[in-house]
């Protein structure tokens, strides 16, 4: 397991140079219920990650741990090959690493701009909020995103939900992220909502940024992905190239925990 | 991408998505908040009826000024519950931090401040009110430590405290009532020494039309460097027209309030003025209580709208495990509201502690219920994300006004307290009909 990266021979897709992101060995635990159990991926710049599993299996604790919303209980996370202490949501965003989580994580009490600053907000010389300035960041960068958005005095919750979901995306890229995390990222969209998403990846991609993909729904990211991951139970079923392995194969390692040929079988893989 | 740090250069064209007509409407245009208009209405309204059935003695100048200072302490209180209330807590402590806050004034202003300064020293006044805010602040941290450190719900803790606040404020002094000893803290209060007199309250009021043409100013240069839709001239002008009237006809009204005849002879002749034959006539101005409740107001606007700190109470309020991804240190904000929350409450103590020129055990009873009255009816939402510092000091005139209009009715307190206690539930429901309407 501990070889996955290092071995250039196991899948074709492994690159060589340094991962952007490895997890490894990664434990944590609520209440004696092992959410994440020795978990180990990694990640690649310009590389789509989908990671895999049924609702349960531990993907989101597992990215909550990469952006610091909690602290594993042991395992290892390396960032540039370098070991990173990530302690708080701010450490992550230190290190270039932004979340689009599956519930948007907005306030929908404050309009777009206060949202796509929460937490960074930009001052004036004198200390106080540069509304102004982040209006014009935020007009700036949801004109890149949706262009047609025009909403931006009003408070969040009076938007659509594909609106919503551009809000929480650019709040994810103005910051010049390095690495990012969609949870779920089109779980509440329609169908040409989830396709400007799908362009939205393919760009971000091209740009060099490593993307983790969470899904439960195998047909959302097996066309974007470049590897799969998969998890069953709080385990590791296997990682797999998306060009060694078939849909169905995928959805045998999500259903049954049986890791095919193609993959490279975790701990959590039941063969 | 722009920098996090450095704000980015202003675009030379209107930037993408700028909208592409100014907005149109009348109401639009004035970007007036619908509920701030319907609350003045509202406050309109009781005061007209009330004039009527009270037979002409509710809109007096003497009936507005002391409503405005009746009006104070609890405005003063109300602009901290808005922020507990956003972030979905609430204070039920309040009347018992006032209460012992007060008592801490008065005791360590007769027993310690004065014999050490000597009588009416300025420092007297400084030390009394600083070691009542600190010890009102340390009380709030105290809550709020207990609240977002230790997870006790606010009900339960501010439940407690105002048990354990009464207590204390009685164990201050044994029960005893305090009198207040230094003239400096009794201007706190109000009455005709504690009012600043004609000439300055003009100067106030200029002061304020300045203020407020300032800030319209400051606001078109802000939105003119990033080339956004500015308010049309004629939007400004009403908005900056409408401010300033609104001072200039509260200063004609507060001078309006005279001295009595045989008072202010007195005041002129102990003051070594010179007494005209046909009488004087000395206007009281506004009262000190009420400057510190706007200057409290403004400075409270201030920090829920301009900072940071404002910021991350309505964010936390809207989506607490948002504002916890986002970074935001969520249990430092909560300590900190209720740390200021009780620092309002000894603002609070030293003007009705003057008002009354002493303390007594039970001062500030049932006031809890009365400021998150004053919060709720100014439009804080219990729900939590939303409220204004303006709405809920204009809820606190409004519950003095029903409260003052009545005893000018001689309408008996119990049925006082029926009436307010229907008017409270009546104005969360219109403000729930509102919202689901228009949210």
């Amino acid at each position: 397991m501990n070889n996955l990266a290092s071995t250039p021979v196991a899948t074709p897709s492994a690159r060589a140079g340094t991962p952007l992101v490895e997890m490894r060995d990664i434990r944590i635990a609520f209440g004696g219920v092992h959410a994440v159990d020795g978990v180990s991926v990694d990640l690649h710049p310009g590389e789509v990650v989908g990671l895999l599993g049924h609702n349960g299996a531990g993907k989101s604790t597992l990215i909550k741990i990469l952006a610091g919303a909690y602290r594993p209980d042991s395992g290892e996370i390396r960032i540039n090959g370098a070991k990173a202490d990530i302690g708080n949501p701010r450490d992550a965003k230190r290190y270039g690493i932004e979340t689009i989580y599956q519930t948007l994580a907005l306030a929908d009490n404050v309009d777009a701009a206060a949202n796509l600053f929460l937490g960074r907000e930009l001052m004036t010389p004198w200390g106080t909020l540069d509304d102004v300035a982040m209006e014009a960041a935020t007009r700036e960068v949801m004109g890149r995103l949706n262009p047609n958005f025009r909403k931006f005095k009003e408070p969040v919750r009076g938007l659509s939900g594909g609106q919503r979901q551009s809000v929480a995306i650019a709040r994810a890229i103005h910051f010049n992220a390095k690495i990012l995390i969609m949870d779920e990222p089109t779980a509440a969209l329609g169908p040409q909502e989830t396709a400007q998403v799908a362009e939205l990846i393919k760009h971000l991609k091209a740009e060099g940024i490593g993307i983790f993909l969470i899904s439960h729904d195998i047909h959302d990211v097996f066309d974007l992905a470049d590897r799969v991951s998969v998890m069953k139970n709080g385990k590791l079923v296997g990682t797999a190239s998306t060009a060694d392995v078939t849909k169905d194969e995928v959805l045998g390692m999500i259903i049954l925990g049986k890791s095919p040929p193609g993959a490279v079988a975790g701990p959590g893989a039941s063969n | 991408m722009s920098d996090t740090t450095t704000a980015p250069p202003a675009p030379t064209s209107a930037p993408k998505g700028a909208p592409a007509t100014a907005p149109t409407t009348f109401i639009g245009a004035l970007e007036i908040d619908i509920r701030f208009l319907g609350m003045i209405g509202a406050l309109a309204a009781i005061w007209i009826v009330f004039d009527f059935l009270a037979d002409g003695t509710f809109l007096t100048p003497r009936n507005l000024w002391n409503l405005s200072v009746q009006s104070s302490s609890i405005a003063v209180m109300s602009t901290g519950m808005v922020l507990v209330i956003v972030m979905r807590h609430i204070d039920l402590s309040v009347g018992s931090i006032l209460g012992v806050t007060g008592m801490i004034m008065a005791v360590f202003q007769a027993s310690y401040l004065m014999p050490t300064f000597g009588f009416n020293n300025p420092a007297v006044m400084a030390l009394t009110l600083v070691a009542g805010i600190a010890a009102g602040a340390a009380i709030g941290a105290l809550h709020g430590f207990v609240i977002a450190y230790l997870g006790v719900p606010a009900f339960i803790v501010t439940l407690g405290g105002l048990l354990v606040w009464r207590g204390a404020a009685w164990a201050v002094a044994q029960g005893k009532t305090i009198p207040l000893t230094d003239d400096n803290f009794k201007l706190l209060g109000g009455g005709a020494d504690g009012s600043i007199g004609a000439t300055w309250s003009w100067v106030v009021a200029a002061f304020a039309c300045l203020a407020i043409v300032f800030a319209a100013i400051q606001a078109r240069r802000q939105r003119q460097r990033f080339h956004f839709p500015l308010k049309p001239l004629w939007a400004e002008v009403v908005t900056i027209s409408v401010g300033c009237l609104a001072v200039v006809a509260a200063t004609l009204v507060v001078n309006a309030y005279t001295l009595p005849a045989n008072l202010a002879r007195r005041y002129a002749e102990s003051a070594g003025l010179t007494i005209p034959p046909e009488g004087i006539s000395i206007s009281f101005g506004y009262a000190v209580p009420v400057l510190v409740a706007v200057a409290v107001g403004i400075v409270m606007t201030f920090i829920t709208t301009r900072t940071r700190f404002g910021r991350y109470v309505f964010a936390i309020g809207g989506n607490p495990e948002a504002a916890e991804l986002a970074g935001i240190n969520t249990k430092r904000v909560t300590l900190t509201v209720f740390a200021l929350m009780g620092a309002l409450a000894a603002i609070g103590a030293a003007i009705s502690t003057a008002r009354l020129n002493s303390a007594t055990n039970a001062q500030g009873t049932l006031d809890e219920l009365y400021v998150i009255a004053a919060a709720v009816i100014g439009g804080t939402s219990l729900a939590g994300g939303s409220g204004t510092i303006a709405g809920a000091m204009i809820g606190a005139l409004v519950m003095q006004s029903l409260q003052s209009g009545m005893v000018l009715m001689r309408v008996d307190t119990p049925y006082q307290n029926i009436v307010v206690g229907i008017v409270l539930v009546f104005a969360v429901w219109i403000d729930t009909v509102y919202r689901k309407r228009f949210k």
